[in-house]
């Protein structure tokens, strides 16, 4: 118990968040047709640093499924899913918030990670490892991170 | 009907122009071999493919003329090492696997049928599996590791001997209770990302996921020399990996699940040839 609270407490220093209570935890999150109206920090997102996570390997990694044309920087795109140019024109704020958050909710068995979820797997590991998922467990985005993610994808205008 | 269904499979391949599709090739052992790299779906994964198609051709042109060749193919060494094993007496019984089978070309033909329903065990089994009761029980020697050297090396002489010989795993009768635990097992999601055999092998081989190009995922290759690990890799070595890479909690190598798994998805790769051991990347 202490150490949970100690980890949210390093989590919230280490991403900055002004303060662990006004963050919605994952189990919390209210869905409405997939989307997700509320922010889930009341913190703005950082577009530059939703960028960043979208194409980051170890973070979002979405690039490993979504061609996005904005990001000629990084190499292989991942055909899967659509792309990811207009986004932020097809979809409202809420929506992508949404399909980030768990994309279940707005395409039912669509083959996207649910970013922020901690329950429901079958076998659930310790990241990458191959073990079993231990006390270090927790969704594959932060609450912020999330939020970052979103303010990026509300940027790709043009189709 | 038939012509119907033709002719929309063709708008139907018309129509996908973004896919990153397999090659056109074929593949010719030593200038000799034919070996099928592209047949009829068979009855397990007809509901899934019209064709089944092997990874040979979801690989870089580098890479399938490395394994045109015996002498280009670096896992052929490791043929070469086994061969010495097979003819190497070891254990209590003072027995070699020669002493029994004969010359290892004799094993032609017992590739393409494992996993394989055994009577008197009561069990299917891999190769691997009957080739550790052969050495505990004829031989009266130590098991080899599931997936180690040797047992890799030994998996490999007896998929060379088999090359070109169509996959033809049984899935019925007394096995069809394991095959179906595999079928069940293809199609869970498993992990945090939530992610089945099916999700990348069935519903999107032929595309890119980052920088691997997606196959479908046939065992007819195994056991694969990857360019990767620059090693030999077993085929529950690979299940292990991509289990890992949906961020689960992973089966053993040898476990009951991967057995049930391996079967179930050489059946969906009947008719392909025997290609190990194949090169991949
Ligand atoms: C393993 C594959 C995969 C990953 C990883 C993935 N997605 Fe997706 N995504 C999909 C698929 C498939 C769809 C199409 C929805 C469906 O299932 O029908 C989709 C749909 C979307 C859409 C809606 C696209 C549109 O315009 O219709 C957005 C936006 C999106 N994803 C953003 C993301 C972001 C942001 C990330 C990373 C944080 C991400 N995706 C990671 C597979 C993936
Ligand atoms: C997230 C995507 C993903 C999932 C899920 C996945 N794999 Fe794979 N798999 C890959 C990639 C990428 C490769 C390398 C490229 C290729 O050969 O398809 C691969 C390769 C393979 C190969 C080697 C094929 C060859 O010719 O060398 C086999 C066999 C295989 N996978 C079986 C499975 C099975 C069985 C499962 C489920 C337990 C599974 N995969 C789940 C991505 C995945």
């Amino acid at each position: 118990m202490e150490r949970k609270f100690l980890v949210i407490l390093a989590l919230a220093a280490s991403t900055g968040v002004a303060s662990a209570a006004e963050t919605t935890e994952p189990g919390n999150v209210e869905f409405v047709d997939g989307a997700v109206e509320a922010s889930l920090t009341g913190v703005p997102g950082d577009a530059a640093n939703g960028r960043k996570i979208v194409g980051d390997k170890g973070l979002g990694n979405c690039v490993a499924c979504h061609q996005n044309g904005d990001m000629t920087d990084i190499p292989w795109h991942g055909e899967i899913g659509p792309m990811l140019d207009g986004a932020g024109e097809r979809w409202s704020e809420a929506e992508l918030r949404g399909i980030v958050a768990n994309a279940k909710m707005m395409f039912p068995d669509s083959m996207m990670p649910s970013f922020y979820k901690v329950d429901g797997f079958i076998r659930p590991g310790k990241a990458f490892t191959g073990k079993a998922a231990d006390d270090s467990f927790g969704p594959l985005l932060e609450a912020q991170q999330v939020e970052d993610v979103v303010a990026y994808l509300t940027t790709l205008k043009d189709d | 009907m038939k012509r119907l269904t033709a002719a929309f499979t063709v708008c139907l391949m018309a129509g996908a122009p973004t896919w990153a599709d397999p090659v056109e090739d074929t593949l010719v052992l030593n200038g000799e071999t034919e070996i099928v790299t592209r047949t009829d779906a068979p009855p397990a994964s007809a509901d899934a493919f019209d064709e089944v198609i092997s990874g040979w051709l979801f690989r870089g042109d580098e890479t399938r003329e490395m394994q045109m060749d015996d002498f280009d193919n670096p896992g052929m060494i490791f043929v070469e090492q086994a061969e010495d094993s097979w003819n190497t007496a070891e254990g209590d019984a003072g027995k070699s696997c020669a002493d029994c089978h004969g010359a290892s070309e004799e094993m032609a033909g017992v590739r393409p049928v494992y996993p394989k329903w055994n009577d008197e065990a009561g069990e299917v089994r891999s190769l691997e599996m009957q080739i550790n009761d052969c050495r505990e029980n004829r031989m009266e020697a130590e098991p080899w590791k599931y997936t180690g050297n040797e047992m890799v090396n030994m998996t490999a002489l007896l998929a060379s001997v088999s090359r070109g010989m169509p996959m033809n795993v049984a899935s019925d009768g007394p096995a069809q209770e394991t095959w179906e635990q595999g079928k069940e097992l293809y199609y869970t999601r498993f992990g945090q990302l939530e992610l089945a055999c099916a999700n990348c092998h069935e519903d999107n081989y032929g595309r890119m996921i980052r920088a691997d190009h997606l196959s479908q995922g046939h065992i007819n290759g195994f056991p694969v020399y990857r360019l990767k690990n620059t090693k030999l890799n077993a085929v529950h070595g690979r299940f292990k990996g991509c289990v890992r890479d949906t961020r689960a909690e992973t089966f053993a190598p040898g476990s009951p699940e991967f057995v049930a798994l391996e079967l179930y998805v050489a059946t969906r790769g009947n008719g392909l040839g025997v290609e190990g051991p194949s090169v991949r990347n």
